[in-house]
């Protein structure tokens, strides 16, 4: 704003507004900055740090340096320089007198199978190696350490293996996400897809999305009625469902999950009342969990809540009216619910279901309860990775991936349906 | 501060999950530091019920320090993530060879010097008392035990398995099967059954075709199979009519037998025979009462008190001399342990250098062969 209507040219500009406006937005801003620290502390942070080791992995190469710049000029074909030869002796040798080179070797395991103990047993002996040559004065160079180590491991003349080796030593590195896709190193050191029986992320991906998709489906089947009725119904009433509907969202998680298990397990409540109303014969009880359908049962009883509330919400602002004037109109109730009630809680209906979906596809301590084999997501597989065979690098990658997937339909859903729409009323 | 930050995420992940999985309150068994106590892990159940009574007790008796007793199911997950984030609260854990051999290699393991090892009771040296390939490096071994398979002739009428193939035969054993959830011993399992002479095992699971052979004999039970985690589900299922059949811990299986009466029969053939060590922890705060406890375990009386209460061989010569009778009913261990010749006509024993080659990888395949 200028000082527009003001007599004297004399007087110094006024500030701009951006700039007189921007004490009382810093003080705002201010504000919110606890809540930004403890975002940034908690979540961002950790969030990156491990994002950050899905393409970044620099412990073999910091444990390895001279290996690793001897073989930087390798082309992959043959055996190495003399000189890779005597830098990896030395620092293997150097690394197992410090009790370093587990981890080194446990790494590079995971890129060929069996490099651990190539390196660890073959290490041992390259010591004794060493000492050997050195109480006869034998020169210890690349020549004499090229002949010792063929000689302890016949692995040490493969390029596969030294290609391992280089694979590990890269501090940016694509192989995680290839592993998290499915991909294998092939004979010639390039990336192929797996052959079949080793696949295992990909289909996960795919199962989990198809999961949360049926699970939102089924939970917007269920939740719609539900929605509807409680919107529709005299406050006394209203009230007494939207309990119903928020007692289990105020119940634990695991309290609702193993009650499920109670309930639909072979010697469970269900099978025995199936059982005792001769439904079904005691040895043909039906398997409801540890499967898919415990998966999908459970899951969709705890998301349920997230896609009654916004629906009801929404629901609850549409007015009696609009119904009784189309019905009046000359609409079929179906007309009248098709074209005039459905598109106007179709904010509602977007923001449940994406609600929906995205929890559904991080749910972890439900399928890993009730999945059984059948029934685990990717999450799972995630969870197996930290906690279990402490890859973490792979653990990321997947993470990585699931994060872009959800974000990537996020945008989609902005683009076709517009994330303004989204209404929770 | 990057890496110490996902370090510290993982570690509170690996709590959490320790959490859910088996209901207990972090911090719950462990008093606050205490000079006179030290937090031993082990596989719960009955074993753990033999470890107390066989030598905890006396341990606390002589030396005044406690011994809180956490469970687990193996592994060096935890291990790992306490010694990278700097709070260990575990000191003394029993372990599978082949994690004890990574997790020392990896350096969050103590060392245990040969000074360690305690002579037998009539002074025999530690180097020739203690059977090959029981001690490494950082681990103490402490028992032998078998992988077998056990049945329930009750709700398995009709001829008995006698071998390993049964376990294998759907046609003539109808029914559903327990095994252990993780592809150690049921890939072994495989290949003997599918008659792959036992020398042969571990050099065919290293070629893709043994591999392919291992997967394609389990495809043809998949279906019929129960997985089990921990040690005591085994008799649980086989007492419950869940599975007519399961691979166990033979020393779960004779606990079922003398405590519960319950009527299994173990199969000993083609069974799979692995050492059980102890470690410590790296960098753990009770360090010296873990080793004392160490010493004390690695005697032979030890071993042999656990051999009191239940079927697992002392890794010790002189300790296996001592075996007895069982405790609490008075029944002869010798029969029933893993190490009696007439149980060892067909046994394998398990090659921890090669899982720990390829276990990460093992898994993997395992994984993938179970979701699909």
């Amino acid at each position: 704003m200028t000082s527009q209507g003001s007599p004297s040219v004399s007087q110094p500009p006024a500030r701009p507004l951006w700039r007189r406006a921007l004490g009382p937005r810093l003080r705002a801003a201010g504000l919110a900055l606890p809540l930004v620290a403890f975002v940034s502390v908690t979540f961002l942070g950790p969030m990156l740090s491990l994002l950050t080791k899905s393409f970044y992995d620099p412990e073999v190469a910091d444990a390895l340096p001279e290996t690793m710049a001897a073989l930087r000029d390798w082309d992959g074909q043959g055996t190495p320089s003399d000189e890779a030869f005597a830098a990896v002796a030395r620092e293997f040798v150097a690394a197992r007198q410090e009790r370093t080179l587990g981890r080194t070797a446990n790494r590079v395991n995971r890129v060929v199978s069996g490099m651990r103990s190539t390196i660890m047993g073959g290490s041992r002996e390259m010591v004794d190696a060493a000492a050997a040559a050195e109480a006869a004065g034998v020169e210890m160079d690349g020549a004499f350490w090229r002949e010792t180590m063929i000689g302890i491991d016949s692995r040490w003349g493969e390029p596969e293996h030294w290609r391992a080796l280089q694979a590990a030593g890269q501090r940016l590195t694509a192989r995680h996400y290839l592993k998290a896709l499915d991909f294998e190193r092939g004979p010639d050191g390039g990336y192929q897809r797996a052959p079949e029986v080793w696949r295992i992320y990909v289909p996960l991906f795919w199962r989990t999305f198809l999961v949360s998709l049926g699970v939102t489906l089924l939970c917007l089947v269920i939740g719609y009625p539900v929605a509807h009725m409680i919107a529709n119904s005299p406050p006394k009433r209203a009230n007494v469902l939207l309990l119903l509907v928020l007692l289990p969202f105020w119940t634990s998680l695991l309290v609702r999950t193993t009650s499920w298990i109670v309930l639909l397990q072979n010697q469970g409540i269900v099978n025995d009342f199936l059982v005792a109303i001769g439904l079904i014969g005691d040895d043909g009880r039906i398997a409801m969990i540890y499967n898919m359908t415990g998966t999908f049962v459970a899951m969709t009883h705890v998301l349920l809540p997230f896609l009654v509330l916004p629906l009801y919400s929404v629901m609850r602002a549409i007015p009696p009216a609009h119904m009784n004037a189309a019905v009046s109109l000359g609409a079929t109730p179906f007309q009248a619910l098709r074209r005039v009630y459905w598109p106007q809680t179709l904010p509602g209906v977007g923001a449940g279901c994406l609600l929906t979906f995205i929890l559904a596809i991080g749910y972890y301590i439900t399928p890993a309860l009730v999945g059984g084999q059948s029934g685990q997501l990717i999450s799972n597989m995630i969870a197996y990775h930290v906690q279990t065979s402490l890859n973490w690098g792979l653990a990321a990658a997947l993470a990585a991936l699931l994060l872009g997937g959800v974000t990537l339909l996020y945008v989609v859903y902005d683009r076709l349906v517009g994330i303004d729409r989204i209404g929770l009323g | 501060m990057v890496r110490a930050t996902a370090v510290a995420v993982a570690a509170m992940l690996a709590g959490c999950a320790q959490q859910a999985g088996d209901g207990t309150e972090p911090g719950s068994s462990a008093p606050e530091a205490n000079e006179e106590s030290i937090t031993v892990v082990s596989y719960g159940g009955s074993y753990a019920r033999a470890c107390v009574l066989g030598y905890h007790e006396s341990f606390t008796a002589e030396t005044g320090i406690q011994v809180n007793l956490e469970d687990f199911n193996g592994g060096l997950a935890q291990i790992r993530a306490q010694v990278e984030a700097g709070a260990v609260h575990w000191d003394v854990v029993d372990l599978g060879v082949a994690d004890t051999v990574t997790g020392c290699d990896e350096g969050v393991l103590e060392l245990i010097g040969p000074e360690l090892l305690p002579p037998g009771p009539n002074g025999e040296a530690p180097a020739d008392d203690f059977l090959p390939e029981t001690n490494t490096e950082c681990g103490v071994g402490t028992l032998l035990y078998s992988t077998i398979y056990a049945y329930n002739p009750e709700t398995l009428p009709g001829p008995a398995p006698t071998a390993l193939a049964d376990f294998f035969d759907l046609e003539r054993f109808p029914g559903r099967r327990g095994m252990q959830r993780k592809p150690e011993a049921n890939l072994e399992f495989a290949l003997m059954a599918d008659g792959v002479p036992k020398e042969r095992i571990y050099e065919l699971l290293g070629t893709p075709e043994g591999l392919d052979r291992a997967f394609r004999k389990l495809d043809t039970i998949k279906d019929e199979v129960v997985w089990w985690e921990a040690g005591a589900q085994p008799p649980q299922l086989l007492a419950d009519g869940e599975v007519i059949m399961s691979t166990a811990w033979n020393g779960r299986i004779f606990n079922a037998q003398v405590l519960e009466d319950q009527p299994f029969v173990i199969v000993w053939d083609g069974q799979i025979m692995d050492r059980g060590q102890l470690v410590v922890v790296a960098g753990t705060p009770h360090l010296e009462g873990a080793l004392r406890f160490m010493r004390h375990a690695a005697r032979s009386e030890s071993m042999a008190g656990v051999g009191k209460y239940i079927a697992y061989s002392p890794a010790r010569r002189s300790g296996q001399a001592l075996i007895d009778r069982h405790a609490e009913t008075g029944v002869d261990m010798w029969p029933h342990m893993p190490t009696n010749p007439a149980n060892m006509k067909n046994f394998l024993m398990a090659d921890w250098e090669w899982w720990a080659d390829h276990r990460d990888e093992m898994q993997e395949r395992f994984a993938a062969w179970l979701a699909r």
